[in-house]
């Protein structure tokens, strides 16, 4: 069963064409990763479905139900699409906590009346909310030595995890992570990863990531999709996209691995 | 001086005040307020009235630049909006004081959404200019309007009455100008600590990062607009009450700078920076009257070389803040609570 169902999804931007009849599915409960190289449309592919563009043509089915263009944002938000950015996108004025805080806002009811009033419903929802984020987020993501820290103050990998730790707070059905381990040193990256699958296996969170680092994606994924000048090459295992001359192409360039054997080492042909 | 802050529930960790150094200093400020006009002469009650009025229209301006991000030179159209509508209700209805404020401040933020509604296409300098047409169009209403607002000559306004009590002298305006300001005070406080707030700052800092959260953009920011309006319709009612004639020239455009300047010597996106500045911004052009005064005995000429000088030192002034302390005087005030942190065992 699949959660997430794109088809012949087409973008374009005057003449660039971003995206071209994408066609792919995010099965339930899966670490699904989208590859490929700088400029195949993977960011484009991302802001379409959390509603930022509007795709000339194809649809987006989410749950079996279409998210058509009219599905702003928040909303999309609020039926359980999270997500992060690829160039960290905190509230660098507030502390890390009032960020996580921020992931629930959908799920909470306060208005501005109740608010300025505090105690009594403000106050109750706001403890309820404080305490489901340090039991449930603030510990699993071991980041509860710096709750009180403004996120400028912080390094770029404890940033990543605040951003991710901020749409956890949504309670997502689907996690959408744009390049996680990007710019992470090595135990950073493993962290990381140990989060990516903990969030599949212990929140039963569908996570769509973005990634270039190809360890990592091999090690942690279920289910890979390969998108190369805005068209999806091949989908499924990552053994099986391992071994596609199409995918070996797309990275390594047009020619196949013998004659790049061949040149890069031309005693052994001799010999 | 303050030592192991270990707090068991998450409420003690979420109050405002988190010592009980914290509240026995704000004890002590609430019974400084409350003394202070039986010590006062009427000069320096009356100077505490308008730094009351200021306080509130600040915070109000606070809670939309300081803390949404969307800068407003209408504050002072707002303030008339509130103004107009408590003398209009004072001379027409016998509404109570409590009434006509609360009234006035609803009418205020209702005209604030208007003004607020381009703020989903335009940002930063062009919507000040969106709001500075807003306030000359506000003034024009007030000028021409004339069987409502009395045109260029104004309307005069009976004192505030409540339960056969008059609120006719300075005296008895601040019992109810500070009480209020405190707790306008209090609501923002309130307001920006629980979730509205936080949607309100997430717009400030990034609001392509708020919308993926699900805040909508449109909805907040009128929000904002509404309560800082509400407050600024509060502090205009005020104001009308106070001085009891309510006029076009009564709220100019420079006034609106006033406020905007207010909040960034003061310190943008903190309440305390807007209350100082809200001080700093009423007393200082009276501290200089004051020096000028002092000055004569010595400098018999010293009015007619202070006088025009006296714009000039308080701009300086400003600019010099600006300079010196980026983020305002409430960074002063922060740096003077680190120091007492661990006083007297530092290092």
């Amino acid at each position: 069963m699949s959660i997430l169902e794109i088809s012949d999804l087409s973008l374009s931007f005057g003449g660039v064409k971003a995206l071209q009849d994408v066609s792919f599915r995010v099965p339930e409960n899966t670490v699904t990763t989208i590859i490929g190289p700088n400029g195949a449309g993977k960011t484009s592919l991302f802001n379409c479905i959390s509603g930022f563009y509007k795709p000339q043509q194809g649809t987006i089915r989410y749950e079996g139900r279409e998210l058509s263009s009219g599905i702003k944002p928040p909303k999309r938000a609020a039926l359980g699409l999270a997500r992060t950015f690829q160039n960290i996108a905190l509230f660098r004025g507030m502390t890390v906590l009032d960020n996580i805080k921020l992931g629930a806002h959908v799920h909470m009811n306060s208005g501005l009346l109740a608010s300025m009033f505090y105690f009594g419903a403000a106050r109750r929802e706001e403890m309820e909310v404080r305490r489901e984020v340090e039991h449930r987020i603030i510990d699993f993501l071991e980041i509860d030595h710096i709750r009180r820290q403004p996120v400028a103050s912080l390094s770029y990998g404890l940033q990543k995890r605040v951003e991710l730790a901020r749409a956890l707070a949504m309670r997502p059905k689907v996690l959408m992570l744009d390049e996680p381990v990007a710019g992470m040193n090595r135990e950073e990256k493993e962290d990381m990863a140990r989060f990516i699958l903990d969030i599949r296996e212990e929140w039963g969170v569908t996570v769509l990531m973005v990634e270039h680092d190809m360890g990592m994606v091999m090690d942690i994924s279920d289910h890979i999709a390969v998108l190369n000048f805005g068209q999806v090459i091949t989908e499924g295992e990552p053994a099986d996209v391992q071994k596609n001359p199409e995918v070996i192409k797309a990275y390594l360039g047009n020619s196949d691995i013998d004659s790049l054997r061949r040149k890069l080492n031309p005693q052994g042909e001799a010999a | 001086m303050r030592i192991g802050d270990a707090k068991q529930t998450y409420e003690a960790d979420e109050a405002i005040w988190t010592s009980n150094t914290q509240k026995l200093w704000f004890g002590l400020l609430l019974l400084i307020l409350l003394l202070f006009p039986f010590m006062a002469d009427s000069y320096l009650l009356y100077l505490g009235c308008l730094v009351g009025i200021a306080v509130i229209s600040t915070t109000g301006l606070n809670i939309l630049t300081g803390f949404t991000g969307l800068i407003s030179l209408g504050q002072a159209g707002f303030m008339g909006v509130g103004a107009y509508t408590v003398a209009w209700l004072s001379l027409n209805t016998g509404l109570p004081f409590p009434v006509t404020l609360l009234l006035a401040g609803l009418m205020a933020a209702a005209v604030g959404i208007l003004v607020g509604l381009p703020s989903l296409r335009v940002k930063g300098l062009y919507l000040a200019i969106a709001t500075l047409a807003a306030s000359v169009f506000l003034h024009f209403i007030f000028a021409e309007w004339e069987s409502v607002t009395g045109g260029m000559g104004g309307l005069s306004l009976e004192p505030a009455h409540l339960f056969g009590w008059t609120f006719q002298s300075d005296f008895r305006m601040y019992f109810i100008i500070v009480p209020l300001a405190v707790l306008m005070v209090f609501a923002a406080r309130n307001v920006l600590r629980t979730r509205v707030g936080r949607a309100f700052i997430a717009i400030r800092d990034r609001d392509i990062s708020a919308e993926i959260l699900g805040i909508n953009l449109l909805r907040y920011k009128l929000m904002s607009f509404a309560l800082s309006s509400f407050y600024a319709g509060v502090a205009g009612g005020l104001f009308a009450y106070f001085y009891r004639v309510v006029t076009p020239e009564s709220f100019p455009l420079s006034m609106s700078i006033f406020y905007l300047a207010a909040v960034i010597v003061g310190g943008m996106g903190n309440l305390l920076g807007g209350i100082l500045g809200a001080a700093f911004m009423t007393l200082v052009p009276e501290a200089l009257k004051l020096l000028t005064a002092a000055l004569t005995p010595f400098y018999p000429n010293a009015p007619v070389f202070m006088s025009p000088m006296l714009e000039i030192i308080f701009g300086a002034l400003i600019v010099g803040f600006l300079i010196f302390e980026p983020h305002g005087l409430a960074e002063i005030w922060h740096r003077i609570r680190r120091f007492f942190r661990l006083w007297p065992f530092r290092n």
